[in-house]
């Protein structure tokens, strides 16, 4: 695994990130630290797609994630679990480092939830399923038990009667709240969600966002990348506006909306709040 | 002396369809076996894994089979083993077909949208269940169609395997030949009986096409 690299340059940051110049954040950052990055670079080929980004999350904190396509908020996200590699500095979740070791990464994994834009449903397995293999296969759980688990999460998310379906069978609003109730599964202390409505017909959004809400109100430690800005004022601790790999603002939602402070954040309100 | 082609030379023809069978039945099972491995390491993410497979796979597509069995055949009585004539045919035929067979079922694997890696990825999946539980149901569903139409294939190209002297059905129908010199009845029939095994399984195959080939999801 080519990741983390010892003794590159740890821009050491404490909770905020030294390199911005931005808001410090009124948020949840007393509890214990659930995901610490550092001076974290990622690289496809030339493309730089993470630029030093430093972003430190408490216990039970939700943060939204924006930015314009590209932007590489995506990519951070997805370095967290390792379906990306970073090149240079240090990513922690739940004071494991990401990428060091196989083992690591097995740990994390299993802790972190992760719901995709377009659902990664398994098609040729039923919602119950898709729901009990990870539980089953990496928990070690016994099929009962872990059925038993998947029906109060699928209850959870309010489609128990679907469990014994396919995803082909499911309007794209259930494929997501199944693909939310399979990760909770694995019962995981940290969610990331990836653009989780961006597939999503608009009479659909709501139902996804509601599940996501009703998560965040549990406590759940929670990362979302989206654009649905209504969400990220009513939900999130914390907002980030990311561009060109890098994290350029972050805010408690009422300043980050009221007073964005740079220009690139005030364009890109701009085009998403008034089209 | 000419003998005629009777009713007896006529069930020796189809009599030795079962080693025809029997030889297309070894070769499936090892290149079957041999193509999920090629496959696996085509779908690597070790890089040099990949690159031993592709090399593998180019070799054995690049050259003609007929070499293969020679190769094999007569390399081994070079390095002083005593092989067989079925066992070589089996073995170049194994090799040949794990690579036909390896590069069809990288495609099947390919095929498989990143979605479904990154999800059971994400769920802590290790590759061994990745693979069993999450990819290759999904990708035999694609792979059925063309593997059928691979063993059509490998029962016609059997009957190279008469050259280095195993007698299966071709073998067979130069052996009447030389005692009724009436090639073109002797290897019509011949012709026939191997339409007769190879067809059922075209249509075999074009059947689990359409079976296969639309509702994937």
């Amino acid at each position: 695994m080519n990741t983390a690299h010892e003794g590159q340059g740890h821009g050491h940051s404490e909770g905020q990130s030294p390199n911005l110049g931005a808001v410090a954040a009124p948020s949840k950052q007393s509890g214990p630290v659930m995901i610490r990055m550092e001076a974290v670079e990622k690289h496809y080929g030339t493309y730089h797609a993470l630029k030093n980004v430093n972003l430190t999350v408490s216990l039970g904190e939700r943060i939204v994630i924006c930015g314009p396509s590209g932007s590489g908020k995506s990519t951070l996200i997805r370095c967290i679990n390792a379906l990306e590699h970073h090149q240079s500095g240090r990513i922690e979740v739940d004071g494991v480092e990401v990428g060091t070791s196989s083992k690591n990464l097995d740990k994390v994994r299993a802790e972190v939830g992760m719901v995709f834009q377009s659902f990664n449903l398994f098609p040729h397995l039923t919602v119950l399923q898709n729901c009990t293999l990870a539980p089953r296969k990496v928990r070690g759980l016994a099929p009962k038990e872990a059925e038993a688990i998947a029906m109060r999460y699928l209850e959870r998310v309010r489609i128990p009667e679907q469990a014994n379906k396919y995803p082909g069978q499911l309007s794209g609003g259930q494929q997501q709240r199944v693909a939310i109730a399979r990760a909770l599964c694995m019962s995981p202390k940290i969610m990331l969600f990836d653009e989780p409505t961006s597939a999503l017909d608009p009479e659909m959004v709501k139902e996804v966002l509601d599940t996501m809400t009703s998560l965040a109100q549990d406590g759940m430690t929670m990362i979302c990348v989206t654009h649905e800005m209504g969400f990220a004022r009513q939900v999130a601790d914390r907002v980030i506006f990311m561009d060109k790999g890098e994290i350029v603002e972050e805010g408690a939602p009422e300043d980050f909306f009221a007073h964005p402070k740079s220009e690139r954040t005030r364009t890109f309100l701009g085009q998403i709040l008034h089209h | 002396m000419i003998r005629q082609f009777t009713s007896a030379e006529l069930l020796f023809l189809i009599s030795s369809v079962r080693w025809t069978l029997l030889l297309s039945a070894i070769a499936f099972v090892g290149g079957a076996t041999g193509g999920l491995l090629v496959a696996f390491a085509r779908t690597s993410t070790w890089p040099w894994l990949r690159a031993t497979a592709a090399g593998y796979i180019q070799i054995f597509q690049g050259t003609p089979l007929l070499m293969q069995l020679f190769l094999v055949f007569f390399g081994a009585t070079f390095l002083g083993l005593n092989i067989d004539p079925l066992a070589a045919a089996a073995i170049g035929l194994t090799l040949n077909g794990a690579a036909f067979l390896g590069e069809i079922w990288r495609g099947c694997i390919q095929a498989i949208p990143k979605g479904q890696w990154e999800a059971s990825t994400a769920l802590g999946l290790h590759y061994f269940t990745r693979m069993k539980d999450i990819i290759l149901p999904q990708a035999a569903k694609i792979a059925v169609a063309p593997t059928v139409g691979f063993l059509v294939l490998l029962v016609k190209s059997t009957s190279l395997a008469s050259i280095i002297g195993f007698v299966e059905l071709t073998r067979a129908g130069q052996i009447v030949n030389n005692a009724t010199f009436r090639p073109f009845l002797v290897f019509g029939v011949v012709a026939v009986i191997y339409f007769i095994l190879c067809w059922p399984l075209s249509l075999y195959s074009r059947h689990l096409e359409k079976k296969f080939g639309t509702v994937s999801r």
